[in-house]
């Protein structure tokens, strides 16, 4: 089998290709759009911590 | 030790953290597994062609959509009769990846609907019912996110997912209340599997790894949602945490 025939899918690649497709599109962008909450999520309470301790400080 | 301690946000974030990396590595193992035995290995299915592997994505997306709405709703229940902080957090998490996979299975069940039934869209009882399913996780979502008092927003929240979870058995039983065009259930926990193994198994390979990546996401996504809530009223184990965690203090 030839890359081709195998892309082709029997000539149904599009049905074939457009489910991968869409399934593997979903999982990368899940990925991407929860990895910036995290990031932001970690922003929020490591400026919080950096508050926290300038106050203790200047105690 | 109990395990109840990790009914507290602040025990269950390094808990989930320890975990993330075994659930997402072993879930690119069996991908890695599912997609060279499902689109590469398996033989072409004499009825169906090639299009049959779309099966090998839509079953496992199908099953998880419904089976993480059991999960959240068991939370609910959880939320709203012991008042646990971490049962909503756990619901919020899962929403999303919920919602994913129902999605996915209503998109890869058309496009192997338009080659197999000659429709992208039908409106047969599980067809439907999954609908109602994606429905409910966005209504959900946006009902959770509509209300400003956290506290209200956990308790409507779960309520909408509890009363929705009537949609459960039936989307699970449609296929045999109804006369569907949906074909009924391949792949049993009680009977044998009306499938060859070569087929059935990167079907599974492809089914685990979903399991584990919605597990993997779910726990990174709660952890994120403990800071985002948690950060503000209980400063002290957070930085306690962050204190810890060397690649965060140090970027």
């Amino acid at each position: 089998m030839n890359w081709a025939e195998f892309f082709s899918m029997g000539g149904r690649g599009f049905y074939v290709w457009g489910s991968y497709g869409a399934f593997a599109i979903a999982i990368i962008v899940e990925i991407i759009l929860l990895r910036a909450r995290v990031k932001h999520a970690q922003a929020e309470a490591m400026a919080e911590m950096l508050a926290e301790k300038s106050k203790g400080g200047a105690r | 030790m109990s395990l109840y301690k990790y009914a507290s946000p602040a025990a269950f974030y390094p808990l989930a953290g320890k975990l993330i990396p075994w659930f997402a590595g072993l879930a690119t193992i069996f991908g890695i597994i599912g997609v060279y035995l499902g689109p590469f290995a398996a033989p072409t299915d004499y009825q169906q062609g090639e299009v049959y592997r779309i099966l090998f994505i839509h079953v496992p997306a199908a099953s998880i959509g419904m089976f993480i709405y059991v999960v959240m709703a068991i939370y609910g229940v959880l939320a709203l009769t012991f008042n646990t902080r971490l049962s909503a957090m756990m619901m919020e998490a899962l929403a999303p990846t919920g919602a994913i996979f129902t999605g996915l299975a209503l998109w890869t069940g058309s496009m192997w609907g338009k080659p197999t039934w000659g429709t992208y869209w039908v409106w047969d009882a599980r067809v439907t019912s999954t609908l109602i399913l994606l429905f409910l996780y966005i209504g959900y979502m946006a009902l959770v996110n509509a209300i400003e008092d956290k506290k209200r927003a956990d308790k409507a929240g779960a309520l909408l997912v509890i009363v929705g979870s009537v949609n459960i058995p039936i989307i699970h039983y449609s296929v045999t209340w109804w006369n569907t065009l949906h074909q009924g259930a391949s792949v049993t926990v009680t009977a044998a599997p009306k499938m060859a193994s070569v087929m059935l198994t990167p079907m599974l390979s492809i089914g685990i790894a979903c399991w584990l990546y919605a597990i993997a996401i779910s726990l990174v996504r709660v952890r994120a949602i403990i800071l985002e809530r948690e950060h503000g009223r209980n400063a002290a184990w957070v930085t306690a945490e962050f204190a810890t965690t060397k690649g965060v203090a140090a970027s």
